[in-house]
């Protein structure tokens, strides 16, 4: 990492300096050190327990958290959690949580409160914003705008999940394990997806599968008990002794056998 | 401007809000004589206060049990007026000749201006929400907690006003009231006016009520209800969100309390307590806590049964009471509003439903 202390309040820019989680004397995350940079497709892989989702928790103001996380230059472990999503801090969770009886447009129209002030709250919606339409669009539900969002396959509701966050103009996009339960087509969608959305933003995602890691990570940073093993490209991670020691030293389908049982069980994971 | 089209759900409530309004201002005063008009005028009152705890309760999913604070509060201000009133111009009210020597304290004063009470009926009962549910939801306290503490806060109440005697009445409360800003009590047309002041309240709370359920808030605030955390992530602070319905929950509860004490003649600390609070809480589960027209219909039919009840079997009244709650709550989880709206099938979306997994045991 060669960032300095005046370039972490650059546009776009994510940094976690020491970061540890502590759960009762447990180490969770134990001095992370993580810089995170607009136009990349950031995979973060480990074990299960490796401390993943708990370090997308610390960032977004949901635990805890020592050390420090900036973005363009702000204090995310100080900051509540709505307002670090205000400053642009979206992220999404394990098991899509949309609103099942509101319908797909609902959805995303509510995600677009952030743009709206609290007298505007009071008025019934008129036509959906144009960033709603666009949002719609890139997510590729136009055609399900009416339907309750309860009725949408698994794959689509966290398609509807990222919309949202593309609705709230996030810059920095955390997504917790999107494509786990998804169909082999699905995954390759949502992959595209992520691609046609990152631009400028940074988006980081949190992934079990190897083989869709492969096919669309640009950095790939590998946490192991708490600790960064590694970072660096597929490439360069995959030829990481360290590495696969702990995690590719396995075969694929072992990785993929355990996530299976991990999906389910990563929800209470600390 | 571009011109609004309003959803079939809009026309339905605005035609529903008009078919009330006939009913209340047309049909009531031409079918019932003057007692029945004056038991519904009461109801009435309930019903103002229950369509602030369907948007509390049934949108904001807070179980408020103490309503009867915020409904004592308007109560009690709008009884120091009417007591002054009577009073006449530097009177003390006769009651505290009788409990503190005809020694009247000095903050009852500013109660003789009918502007300052007025003042005191749309503000205060907000106010004092505000900065309770302003501590208590930013404390992220919900389900049976928050149940607990706002039963705890009208059972408060009620014994703050039984042992301030010398200033509030005691537990045998105020009564005896002659005008209502000058009209006499006694005047069966004047009984009418205050009818017809308390149907138009119950219209405007209503209205009040049915924009926000239609409004971006209104589908914030079941967001909230349903899935907190999720929507800390799209930006807002659930509590927030919850506070403005409790805030305005309070505010109509006040507004009711208002109208309760020239309407029933007496307001006491067991209309204002925590049973008090129970009863108007098991009108809108009877009615159907989600739905707009549900708590005025289920506070209106509480009432009924209580009166009615009360007249043949007298004292049992609150076995009845905790029976239909109990059962309305295992049975029928939406009300009475759900009967109906699974006769009419309306579409999914133009209807908010209850989980079956949110109703308090």
């Amino acid at each position: 990492m060669t960032s300095t202390e005046h370039d972490e309040a650059a546009p776009g820019r994510l940094t976690v300096r020491g970061l540890t989680v502590e759960f009762d004397g447990f180490r969770a995350i134990d001095g992370v050190d993580l810089m995170l940079l607009p136009g990349q497709l950031h995979f973060l892989i480990g074990p299960n327990g490796a401390g993943k989702t708990t370090l997308v928790d610390a960032v977004t103001g949901l635990v805890k958290a020592q050390g420090t996380a900036t973005y363009e230059g702000h204090d995310l472990l100080t900051t509540k959690s709505h307002r670090i999503v205000r400053l642009g801090v979206g992220r999404t969770f394990q098991t899509a949580t949309v609103f099942e009886e509101l319908s797909v447009l609902q959805n995303l129209d509510i995600a677009g409160g952030v743009h709206r002030s609290a007298w505007r709250m009071i008025l019934p919606r008129g036509a959906a914003p144009t960033y709603v339409e666009e949002a719609l669009e890139a997510i590729g539900l136009a055609d399900l705008r009416d339907r309750p969002a309860g009725s949408l396959a698994h794959g689509q509701k966290q398609w509807l999940e990222i919309g949202m966050l593309l609705v709230q103009d996030a810059k920095v996009m955390l997504l917790d394990e999107p494509v786990a339960g998804m169909s082999a087509e699905e995954r390759e969608e949502t992959g595209a997806l992520l691609r046609r959305i990152g631009g400028e933003r940074t988006i980081v995602v949190i992934e079990h599968d190897m083989d869709f890691v492969r096919e669309y990570a640009d950095w790939v940073t590998v946490m192991h008990a708490g600790k960064v093993l590694t970072a660096g490209s597929v490439a360069q991670v995959q030829a990481d002794e360290q590495v696969q020691e702990v995690y590719l030293g396995r075969t694929a389908d072992a990785v993929l056998h355990e996530d299976d049982t991990a999906a389910a069980a990563e929800g209470s994971e600390i | 401007m571009k011109t609004i089209k309003l959803a079939p759900a809009t026309w339905g409530t605005i035609g529903g809000i008009a078919l009330l309004a006939v009913l209340l201002f047309a049909v009531a005063p031409a079918a019932l004589d003057a007692f029945r008009l004056g038991q519904l005028a009461k109801y009435l009152c309930w019903a103002i206060a229950a369509v602030g705890i369907g948007l509390a309760w049934g949108r904001g999913g807070m179980l408020v049990l103490g309503q009867g604070l915020y409904f004592g509060l308007g109560a009690y201000a709008m009884a120091f007026h009417l007591k002054l009133e009577q009073a006449g111009p530097d009177g003390v009210p006769d009651f505290m000749k009788l409990y503190a020597g005809g020694v009247m304290p000095a903050w009852w004063e500013p109660f003789r201006s009918g502007a300052f009470t007025i003042a005191v009926i749309a503000i205060v009962p907000a106010l004092v929400a505000g900065i309770i549910g302003y501590a208590v939801l930013k404390r992220r306290v919900k389900g049976a907690y928050f149940a607990i503490l706002s039963q705890a806060l009208a059972a408060a109440f009620a014994i703050l006003l039984i042992g301030q005697i010398k200033s509030t009445g005691g537990s045998n409360g105020l009564n005896n009231f002659t005008t209502f800003f000058g009209y006499n009590l006694y005047l069966p047309e004047n009984k009418v006016m205050i009818y017809q002041i308390t149907a138009a309240v119950l219209i405007v709370a209503l209205v009040i009520v049915a924009v926000l359920y239609r409004s971006r808030y209104g589908e914030l605030l079941v967001a909230a209800r349903d899935a907190e955390e999720r929507v800390r992530f799209l930006g807002h602070d659930p509590a927030n969100i919850k506070l403005v319905a409790y805030v305005v929950a309070a505010f109509l509860a006040g507004l009711g309390g208002a109208m309760f004490v020239p309407v029933v003649g007496i307001i006491t600390p067991s209309n204002v307590d925590a049973l008090a609070s129970i009863a108007l809480l098991a009108g809108v589960a009877l009615g159907g806590r989600a739905a707009l027209f549900g708590p005025v219909v289920g506070a209106i039919a509480i009432g009924y049964a209580q009166s009615a009840l009360s007249e043949n079997f007298p004292g049992s009244w609150s076995y009845f009471q905790g029976a239909l709650f109990i059962i309305v709550i295992l049975l029928l989880p939406g009300g009475l509003a759900s009967l109906f709206a699974r006769m009419r099938r309306t579409p999914a979306h133009t209807q908010v439903q209850l989980k079956q997994e949110e109703v308090p045991a």
